[in-house]
């Protein structure tokens, strides 16, 4: 207990105060794999400020600068994680078909264990989801791993692209259909959600460019109603805003980009997408991306007629792939996770590598700053005791923006910040097995209230 | 011979033209040469050949004679490994787990040793071929739900009755009480969850003492029918049980709680596994001295406590491992067993050591389950259960190139591999 404290208040000396710092680390005579630009052996990467400086042979730093011997070791970009529901303190905002006004932003936890958790296995960066309860969910939040702040602003990750949680399928069918006994009951239903959502969001944006055109010109000008979910699916329709999209079967999959084709809207990276693979050059052709599991069907119907095989169809037809977790446990090893495509289709190592950090960095509008290991972009690194690809790997140490987050030879066993004194024994809690998932985690907070009914 | 011949043909046809067929298994005898043969119990062999007659392994070495008609199989460069066994499932119960319908491991009721896995094992369920082509030849298959879910049954994943499937081994799964939290969810108060603990507990030992007075009128009536107890098949059920001839599954997984499931085995004579088993780090001295061997797993799990280490789930079975205790390793899955051979990896690599966790999906659970003299190693008399391999079985993307289940030469073959093959490069493509 009084360890608990102690490391309580060290974490409070250490962490308060260092509101979205960054560090600077030199990794020495690693096994650099870039991602983008092939593998390294014997490579430094030194990252200054929080930003890849250099790599290269023999760089030095000044002798302030931390040091890392990576000899024998791997060094690759922080795994990037596109779909997750960490640090939120509530999923879904389950009470009508279309919620695009609420944001998981103003919910963020930063307290959440899972995120250490999540670092302890080399993620650096998380896609904070809605829930999949409607057809048009929450706004999302990209998050930086910035583990033992108290401070929620510390974890956005500042300047990535706004995002939309979509869903399709049976989670909104059973939700409102069935639960509630309102449209969407069915994948028609669903569609229409879509179409009338958009048809509003384009006349709210229409309305307010003839006022914006007319004010101070015309005297009866007056501005229309604000409508926080409208002016979402305006933003939507003016390209601000991505689309990630939660669906399984492949004729839900061509409806909505149908749907998006004819209100010109082009960003969207689908989720899940179990079927995606008898789609792949239908989602090719119009751009649209996918963040599939490595492996995850038949926990429910519309995942029955699923293939593990999923991911490696879809890149060898030209679709940007990632491997995400959806999970507080999948969350923990990715890399495995992405190893699997060489198992189920034999990606390379760089095709199976890039499905956990550049291309799920594309689909978060985030390429540019992370997901591989380039000069200029943000320090953000995992580094392993093997390939990361093989399953013996053991990750040694998480960086993010140059700051030490994890680092097997100092980790402490318990690693709560939110710890409460009174508490004699934290409370056993026995975690859910597969079969308990037959809800996603994206239906966080809902299945519960449906099983009542 | 010639059917062998005209067999392959035929695969070769379908599998080209991606007709979503599933290939017949093949029986007869084969040899399997120039192999890296690891036995478990024996030994690595290089170079050598293994035969295969009637189902059953009948030479492995070095300079064995190959008889004439035998089906050689060049295994240049490729290892064989026993097939892996999987110590908790619900594979073959469960199509799929959200439709209730489809759900045949969670009988109603709180009392019901008498629910037999085998009669619900669905012997063309869609996941047994999905979870072989992994190396996963044998399964535990167990009942959930309750205090006493059912009778566990142990099948090969091939056949297409249960009775051709069963492996051999029955034992009735216990959920030991705890006044744990289910989950999340879980809102009952700490008070209300002990008592609960407590009724349930109480109620145990009242089935045991019924079972043990059951048995006593049992053998009294064997000699005089007049006696015969009125029908009771939870009771019939334990019968074995209290007589030792079924062993018992005992799930339990918190500290506190494994150290009563001990206390509670001990005090009543019990042959039981333990199986859960998550917190076993925290007394594996305790349960090494009971010499009771553990089913643990999935490996690939969080820790039962916030407040825990990250990696404790993963260090489980290595620290069980070295404590002395025999260990076995479950995915306590249904759709996903195939993930045994990573989840055994992960073992391996936090503490465990290769060869232990080798052992722990391989010889141990043969030895639990007391088939020993027909799975879990490469040895002559044994079934062959065995899988051909590039490389590592533990390794993600190693590939499995043969299969032998009970002696059948399954196809590599399963509805995933199926889809790739028809969806890979689709046609028509995006032309109508």
């Amino acid at each position: 207990m009084k360890n608990n404290i102690l490391f309580f208040l060290c974490l409070c000396l250490t962490f308060i105060g260092t509101a979205q710092t960054t560090g600077s680390i030199l990794i020495k005579n690693g096994t650099v794999i870039t991602i983008t630009n092939g593998t390294l052996t014997e490579t430094d990467v030194l990252i200054k400020d929080g930003k890849i400086k250099s790599i290269g042979k023999d760089l030095s730093a000044g002798e302030d600068t931390k040091t890392v011997d990576a000899t024998g070791l791997f060094v690759m970009p922080g795994i990037i994680d596109a779909h997750s529901h960490l640090a939120l303190d509530v999923v879904n905002e389950a009470s009508s078909p279309s919620t695009a006004e609420v944001w998981v932003g103003d919910a963020l936890n930063p307290l959440d264990v899972g995120l250490y958790r999540a670092l302890a296995g080399g993620v650096t960066v998380s896609h904070a989801m809605h829930g999949s309860a409607n057809a048009i969910g929450g706004q999302c939040e990209t998050i930086k791993h910035r583990y033992g702040t108290f401070d929620p602003e510390e974890l956005r990750m500042d300047g990535a692209p706004r995002t939309i949680k979509f869903a399709l399928g049976e989670n909104p069918m059973r939700v409102h259909g069935e639960g509630r006994g309102i449209l969407p009951r069915t994948r028609m239903g669903i569609e229409q959600v879509f179409r009338a959502e958009f048809s509003k969001g384009q006349r709210y944006m229409e309305a307010w460019d003839t006022y914006n055109k007319t004010k101070g010109k015309v005297s009866t000008a007056t501005a229309p109603k604000y409508d926080r979910r409208l002016e979402t699916m305006a933003d939507i329709l003016k390209g601000d805003i991505i689309i990630h999209c939660h669906s399984y079967r492949a004729d839900e999959i061509l409806m909505l980009m149908n749907v998006l084709k004819d209100f010109g809207v082009d960003r969207i990276t689908y989720q899940h997408v179990n079927e995606g693979f008898k789609v792949a050059p239908e989602l090719a052709e119009f751009g649209a991306s996918a963040s599939v599991f490595a492996d995850w069907w038949a926990y429910k119907f519309e995942v029955y007629y699923s293939t593990a095989y999923n991911a490696a169809i879809l890149t060898k037809n030209g679709v940007i792939t990632s491997i995400n977790s959806d999970s507080r446990e999948l969350i923990r090893h990715l890399y495995h996770e992405a190893a699997k495509t060489q198992r189920y289709g034999g990606l390379s190592d760089e095709e199976a590598l890039s499905l956990i950090t550049i291309n799920p960095a594309k689909q978060l509008g985030i390429d540019k700053r992370v997901g591989s290991i380039e000069e200029g972009k943000e320090g953000d690194i995992a580094i392993f005791n093997a390939h990361p690809l093989s399953i013996y790997a053991i990750p040694q140490m998480t960086i993010v923006d140059g700051l030490v987050y994890f680092d097997i030879n100092e980790d402490a066993d318990d690693m709560r910040v939110d710890i409460n004194p009174e508490e004699t024994e934290p409370m056993f809690m026995m975690e859910s097995n597969s079969h308990d998932h037959a809800n996603d985690a994206c239906m966080e907070g809902v299945s519960e209230q449906l099983h009542k009914h | 011979m010639k059917y062998n011949i005209l067999y392959i043909l035929l695969f070769c046809c379908f599998s080209y033209q991606g007709i979503a067929q599933t290939a017949k298994a093949n029986s007869g005898s084969f040899a399997l040469n120039n192999a890296t043969i690891v036995t478990v119990t024996k030994g690595t062999i290089k170079n050598g050949s293994l035969l295969i007659e009637n189902g059953k392994i009948t030479a492995v070495g070095k300079d064995i004679s190959i008889p004439d008609g035998v089906t050689t199989i060049d295994c240049s460069g490729k290892s064989i490994y026993p097939g892996m066994i999987d110590s908790g499932t619900q594979l073959g119960m469960a199509e799929v787990n959200a439709v209730s319908l489809t759900v045949d491991h969670n009988e109603v009721g709180d009392i019901k040793p008498h629910m037999q896995a085998l009669t619900a094992i669905n012997p063309n369920n869609v996941a047994i071929p999905v979870t072989r082509v992994n190396g996963v030849t044998t399964v535990l298959s167990v009942p959930t739900g309750g205090l006493i879910p059912g009778t566990a049954a142990l099948i090969n994943l091939v056949g297409y009755t249960p009775d051709q499937m069963y492996a051999g081994f029955k034992g009735v799964a216990i959920n030991f009480p705890s006044a744990n939290k289910r989950g999340r969810w879980d809102r009952r108060s700490e008070e209300d969850r002990k008592k609960e603990e407590e009724k349930k507990l109480k109620s145990l030992n009242d089935i045991w003492e019924q079972a043990n007075l059951y048995a006593k009128i049992d053998s009294a009536s064997q000699s005089n029918k007049s006696l015969r107890p009125e029908y009771n098949p939870q009771m019939e059920a334990m019968l074995p049980v209290v007589q030792g001839k079924t062993p018992v599954l005992v799930e339990v997984n918190q500290e506190k709680n494994i150290l009563s499931a001990i206390k509670w085995i001990q005090k009543n004579k019990i042959n039981a596994v333990l199986t859960g088993v998550a917190e076993g780090w925290r007394v594996a001295k305790e349960i090494a001295a009971s010499k009771i061997p553990v089913i643990t797993g999935p490996i690939l799990s969080l820790p039962t406590r916030a407040s825990d280490r990250y990696d404790t789930r993963y260090t489980n079975a290595g620290i069980l491992h070295k404590a002395g205790v025999k260990v076995a390793i479950r995915t306590d899955d249904s759709e996903n067993v195939r993930n045994l051979p990573f989840n055994a990896g992960f073992a391996a690599a936090y503490g465990m050591g290769k060869e232990a966790a080798l052992k722990a999906v391989t010889i141990n659970p043969a030895e639990i389950f007391g088939v020993a003299d027909q799975l879990g190693s490469l040895e002559v008399g044994k079934s062959a259960n065995l899988i051909v391999t590039d490389g590592d079985p533990f390794e993600t993307k190693t590939q499995i190139s043969h299969l032998f289940i009970n002696g059948w030469q399954v196809a590599i073959d399963s509805r995933h591999i199926q889809l790739y093959h028809e969806f890979l490069d689709r046609s028509p493509g995006l032309r109508k």
